[in-house]
């Protein structure tokens, strides 16, 4: 099996290479029990993710790399639109266990 | 620095144990009230280490312990809502209760890095009681399967309040 590391790359990479300029999708990301799911999406520059907070705590999805800090009230769903490409590594500022990868396609 | 066990924790650490050994299992509205105890303390704690705290992590994390207890508690008085149970006062809530409040005196006392130290390796040890509270005895005693899960995603949140208390604690040395 390869390292995560590498498979992440080769997602990316196999991600950009079919990327067509189709029209943008929306990807649903959920938090539920403060767990992510799932824990590695990949997506496209200018698709929305749909951000389902499940739970009754509130939640956020801040990128390691500050690309984006996304805010979830309790059992709310919020929508974000993806600006940039990159392995973004995000986690939750109020439970830092919870922690996920989003492999953004240009 | 050597977390000197509040009076309070060592009453939950207790119920654990000396309560299973008997087979004096707590009923379903007491068990929702001693976690739901367990959470105003928590809160009350919190609320005063946002006026007392000087390091921004402890104020923070104290922050959270307001926003994710008063969510669990209200989700509990939701819940006996629903079920038509009266939480009932018991000999152990009132233990916590007493001794959370010597233990906020206590703290209210100390200024500063020291408080900040003090209250954050409070939160660890607390949290600690609390899950081994709930995973040794709330859970399996609770008998409604709601409040049951109810406690569960509860030790699932407070096992990383646990981590994250011990994560702020080691910025603290
Ligand atoms: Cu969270």
């Amino acid at each position: 099996m390869l390292p995560r590391r590498t498979f992440l790359i080769v997602t990316a990479l196999i991600a950009g290479a079919i990327a067509v300029p189709a029209h943008a999708a929306t990807i649903q990301i959920v938090m539920d029990d403060l767990v992510v799911s799932p824990a590695q999406a990949t997506a496209k520059v200018g698709d929305t993710i749909e951000w389902i907070n499940k739970d009754i705590f509130a939640h956020t999805a801040t990128a390691r790399n500050g690309d984006f800090d996304v805010a979830m009230p309790p059992k709310k769903t919020v929508t974000s639109v993806l600006k940039k490409a990159g392995t973004v590594e995000y986690y939750c500022r109020f439970h830092p266990n919870m922690k996920a990868v989003l492999t953004i396609a240009p | 620095m050597f977390v000197r066990l509040s009076a309070a924790i060592a009453a939950l650490s207790l119920l654990g144990g000396a309560a299973l050994a008997q087979g004096a299992k707590p009923t379903d509205p007491q068990i929702a009230h001693i976690a739901y105890t367990a959470g105003v303390i928590d809160i009350a704690a919190a609320k005063q280490a946002i006026t007392k705290a000087s390091n921004k992590d402890v104020k923070a994390f104290a922050e959270g312990m307001v926003r994710d207890h008063e969510a669990v508690n209200k989700q509990a008085l939701d819940l006996v809502k629903k079920l038509k149970v009266t939480p009932e006062d018991n000999d152990t809530s009132k233990t916590l209760s007493k001794q959370a409040a010597d233990k906020l005196a206590e703290l209210a006392k100390l200024k500063g890095t020291e408080y900040d130290k003090a209250y954050v390796a409070n939160e660890v040890a607390y949290h600690k009681a609390v899950n081994g509270a709930l995973e040794t005895l709330l859970i399996p005693s609770a008998s409604n399967d709601e409040l049951k899960s109810l406690l569960q995603t509860g030790l699932k949140l407070f096992q990383g309040h646990q981590q994250h208390a011990e994560h702020v604690a080691a910025g603290l040395k």
